[in-house]
């Protein structure tokens, strides 16, 4: 087994056209080649896993136990980004190994994508979680409210993940069933049809689709 | 670190359409159909031509995009096609015409006589498209 996940980050979006003639919205990921920090193991961490990293980073900004992980891979440094993966107990990669878009993707493949979705602030009720507006004229001044929020004497309380205003995105979010359209492994991206979370530039983790069998593998 | 510039050019028409806004175009479009041939079905593919004036271009890029007005049975019919469509076969110049501006969309309130274009007359195909 190899890897089923690599990490980089968003580089935007365009357009391309499928062999149909249709035109597709992607997302472009440039993936740097990845390397192997580390390996976590089922006996010692009691999980299985591969520490990727990529990018460069400063030696006086590594941490001392990432600095430690980077000597026994025999790399210079610790990356950019460093990120564990899950991956099977029979995962086998050697330490410092470079890993690069074709080893782990391949063109038509499902994958699920995960980022940190922008920021929005302190939203109201009606960004965030889509409530729907008051009347906007009859004298009505309710444009923006949450309504009610609960019932009077029975419960007597609101109850616990009632929808309100409050920070909007930011948060680490998984796309789930995306299909590969092209990997490019000469310049180590790879175009995903749709939307992503984040803005460009951010940090991503691309791994095969858990929920969906590859097409090929049936 | 926007690696982004050339992810679209291998999606780009080689050689770019020549035409104008007002020109008169037949445009080639490449479909598929489903044709019966002995008893069995066969997808096929022709050019099917749609004809009539560019009213608008916009976008850039991959896109790119232009609008083509024609009246048909009496309706107007608008169609917008991606200009690096592999989709669309050709575009060929029938007639050009003097146009003040880059959008033509004061022909969607006219119709019959006040419609028309009065026509530019070119000295040949050819240095047209230099242009």
């Amino acid at each position: 087994m190899a890897v089923t996940a690599l990490i980089g980050r968003k580089a935007g979006m365009t357009s391309v056209f499928d062999e149909a003639g249709a035109m597709l919205g992607v997302t472009v990921l440039a993936i740097e080649p990845n390397r192997v920090l580390g390996r976590r193991t089922a006996e010692r961490d009691g999980y299985d896993a591969v520490v990727l990293q990529c990018g460069e980073r400063r030696e006086s900004r590594v941490s001392r136990p990432q600095k430690a992980e980077a000597d026994k891979a025999g790399l210079p440094a610790a990356g950019e980004l460093v990120r564990e993966v899950r991956c099977s107990g029979d995962t086998d990669v050697d330490l410092g190994a470079a890993v690069g878009v074709a080893d782990v993707f391949e063109d038509g493949q499902w994958v699920d994508v995960v980022g940190t979705s922008r920021g929005h602030g302190f939203q109201g009720v009606r960004k965030r979680h889509h409530f729907s507006y008051g009347p906007a004229s009859h004298g009505s001044k309710n444009y923006k409210e949450p309504g009610s929020t609960g019932h009077s004497t029975y419960p007597g309380r609101v109850f616990k993940g009632k929808r309100m205003a409050g920070r909007h995105g930011g948060k680490r979010r998984t796309v789930r069933n995306l299909r590969i359209v092209k990997v490019d492994a000469e310049n180590g991206r790879i175009l995903v049809a749709g939307p992503v979370p984040g803005c460009d530039t951010s940090f991503i983790v691309i791994r095969h689709a858990v929920a969906k069998l590859m097409p090929k593998g049936e | 670190m926007r690696k982004m510039s050339d992810v679209e050019t291998p999606y780009l028409r080689a050689e770019p359409l020549v035409f104008e806004v007002g020109d008169t175009v037949d445009v080639g479009v490449i479909i598929t159909e489903t044709v019966e041939k002995r008893g069995k079905l066969e997808e096929k593919e022709r050019v099917q031509t749609f004809t009539g004036v560019v009213i608008a271009r916009g976008g850039a890029g991959i896109n790119e995009s232009f609008t083509v007005r024609r009246i048909v049975a009496g309706e107007g019919v608008e169609r917008v096609f991606p200009a690096h469509s592999p989709k669309i076969a050709a575009v060929k110049i029938k007639r050009k015409a003097r146009v003040r501006r880059a959008k033509l969309y004061y022909l969607r309130e006219r119709s019959g006589k006040s419609a028309r274009l009065r026509e530019r007359i070119v000295a040949s195909a050819k240095k047209s498209k230099k242009r």
